[in-house]
């Protein structure tokens, strides 16, 4: 950054959370209300990337299941607050309760996997976030669980006292619709995720997840307890991902099992892989980019029509397409990601590329 | 005075290789214990063996009194074992420091919870884990380095931070493996040096060395392995004498023998 461009700490934050506080008003005057629904999506991905990130990132397990998490932190507030079995209860209640019973999820995934490595792990994750999909799809007998393909419907949206998520509202004479509303409450959700990210990155913990990440063999041969480390990531991840589940469910007030398929978990990665792997600023760029950039290429049949009168290619065909090849370049441009650790660019920039050891060989015992 | 370390009988097989045979040593407190031997002796098989990366096939390893044969490798840091790598196992991209820190992890305590809340108790293991591996860096000779990523430091300083890394985990006894392998006469003298310091400070040393002048010069007794088996044990200089370990060494002479 040029030098004139720094500001004083004070400045900076104050200029951010003013930005912060206004930008739904700012996207919704100039780009329209349909965009400030798109900033809610902003905020929940982020969460949900900074919490894989804690997974693949941190402790280097590579997860491709993590959709799953966000499923049960999902379905368990549709259960609890929706016509489904007649429950209703607050946001409050049901949000703690997702959280953990994706945290327990996750050391169930966990478990089983200890053992396993790069793209073993992988695969065995994948199957996971299927399996957890399939499951809510056939739910629906001898007991219905999950309402199979269709899903569950009217599921509460948040309450806080007396203000209920729902219809207009008008502060100060704004007029807040719902995705007002939700911006604020994901942002605070998204700033603690943050704030807990950060600090989770430099502890104890944190250290230990780095170190099985460098070399599971030297941090067990270090007292690091391999196995319980593990299982803290996995279930940390889950957490978030079980958090960001049920502020969806509330959001949405629709979902299925569609919502939870497997481009989901490859979309999070990607936001990770493409920010920078294990560094909170570039996970928080990987996941805006990746939410906004789909979205924008919605306008391409408009922009075919402003220049040649007729839309050519169906917008929704060449929207991939466009997001495909950019995913390409920016892997080809910035393999370290858009803002990699300062770590991670070294390891890039390493000539020799001995970023992996090979360590398989000196491993028989259970650890 | 039971012994810090008492190997008995250790067997090791890969399928139908035995890498170990029923290998018997023990060694005492504060000593300078060095194994030796060709390569592919067995040694490193020995020390992955004893620090829990490997399981044995037969045979028990008790240290302090206590069975370590078959335990988990954090478990055996926790008992006061700790040991380095042959070929330098670092977290190249941690700093030095942060590298050190990691082996006070089995020393402290702070969980999830300590480390999202931050509390003072938190905050205070981790000055302390900080003070504490800026003082070993020191110690080894790394003064000024922590900052460093850990892939970055110069050869022999990978060494040594290898050394305080373990050291970290406040061991009784640790096994080094090949130290100075790699080193220049002036850097050996100063390892030399180093490891006397540790034993004086009271830990007790187990020493893989292939510079069997520096092995001689430092270590209160010696083991020798060939093929699996100790061929000889005792002070340096019967070792040396030991017809055995000639053999060993420099091959049997068929015309003669």
């Amino acid at each position: 950054m040029p030098k004139w461009l720094r500001l004083p700490p004070p400045v900076a934050f104050l200029l951010l959370a003013i930005t912060l506080i206004l930008l739904p008003f700012l996207t919704g005057a100039t780009l329209g209300n349909s965009w400030v629904r798109v900033l809610d999506f902003v905020l929940l991905y982020v969460m949900l990337a900074l919490g894989l990130n804690i997974v693949v990132g941190y402790a280097g397990l590579l997860d491709l299941g993590y959709v799953a998490f966000y499923a049960i932190g999902a379905y368990l507030y549709a259960w609890l607050a929706s016509p489904h079995f007649g429950l209703h209860l607050p946001f409050w209640a049901i949000l703690p309760l997702g959280a953990l019973l994706a945290g327990f999820f996750g050391v169930l995934l966990g478990a089983p996997t200890l053992r396993l490595r790069g793209d073993y792990l992988a695969i065995v994750t994948l199957g996971f976030g299927e399996i957890i999909r399939i499951f809510m799809n056939n739910l629906n007998a001898p007991f219905n669980l999950t309402n199979g393909p269709q899903g569950i419907n009217l599921i509460d949206p948040v309450a806080l006292g007396p203000l209920i998520f729902k219809g207009n509202h008008h502060l100060f004479g704004f007029k807040l619709t719902a995705p007002y509303l939700y911006y604020y409450l994901f942002l605070a959700f998204t700033l603690a995720t943050i704030v807990i990210a950060m600090r989770l990155q430099n502890s104890r913990i944190g250290r230990a997840w780095a170190a099985l990440r460098e070399d599971e063999v030297a941090a067990a041969a270090m007292g690091v307890n391999t196995r319980n480390v593990k299982l803290l990531a996995f279930a940390m991840g889950a957490t978030f991902g079980g958090l960001a589940g049920g502020l969806f469910a509330s959001f949405q007030g629709f979902i299925s099992p569609e919502s939870f398929n497997l481009w989901e978990s490859i979309l999070i990665l990607c936001m990770i892989v493409l920010g920078g792997m294990g560094h909170i600023p570039g996970v928080i760029l990987g996941a805006v980019m990746l939410t906004v950039l789909p979205e924008a290429l919605r306008y391409l049949g408009d922009w075919q029509r402003a220049a040649l009168g007729h839309v050519v290619v169906d917008p929704n065909d060449l929207r991939m397409l466009i997001f495909g090849l950019a995913l390409v370049l920016m892997m080809i441009y910035r393999p370290a990601g858009l803002i990699p650790s300062r770590q991670r660019r070294r390891e890039f920039a390493a000539e020799d590329g001995v970023a992996e050891q090979e360590q398989a060989d000196l491993y028989d015992a259970k650890v | 005075m039971a012994d810090l370390l008492e190997v008995t009988g250790v067997t090791k097989q890969f399928g139908g290789l035995a890498a170990l045979e029923a290998v018997t040593l023990s060694v005492g407190k504060g000593e300078i214990y060095g194994l030796i031997g060709p390569n592919g002796a067995g040694k490193t098989t020995l020390f992955n063996c004893m620090t829990g990366l490997y399981s044995v096939t037969a045979g028990r390893i008790l240290l302090d009194g206590a069975p370590v044969h078959n335990r988990k490798p954090h478990e055996i840091v926790r008992r006061g074992f700790a040991r380095t790598f042959q070929n330098i196992r670092l977290f190249a991209n941690m700093t030095a420091l942060e590298n050190v820190m990691v082996g006070g992890h089995i020393r402290s305590r702070a969980g999830i919870l300590g480390a999202i809340l931050r509390n003072p108790r938190t905050r205070a293991e981790e000055a302390q884990l900080r003070r504490k591996a800026s003082e070993l860096m020191e110690f080894v000779g790394l003064r000024g380095k922590g900052r460093t990523l850990a892939g970055h430091l110069a050869y022999g300083d990978q060494r040594r931070l290898e050394i305080a890394r373990a050291l970290a985990t406040e061991p009784k006894l640790l096994a080094l493996d090949e130290p100075v392998a790699g080193m220049n006469p002036a850097e050996r003298r100063q390892m030399s040096d180093l490891f006397r310091r540790l034993r004086d400070s009271g830990i007790t040393l187990l020493l893989i060395e292939h510079d069997v002048k520096l092995v001689m010069g430092l270590c209160d007794r010696v083991a020798v392995l060939d093929y699996g088996r100790k061929i000889a044990e005792g002070g340096p200089e019967s070792v040396q004498q030991d017809r055995a370990v000639i053999e060993a060494y420099l091959g049997v002479d068929e015309g003669t023998g």
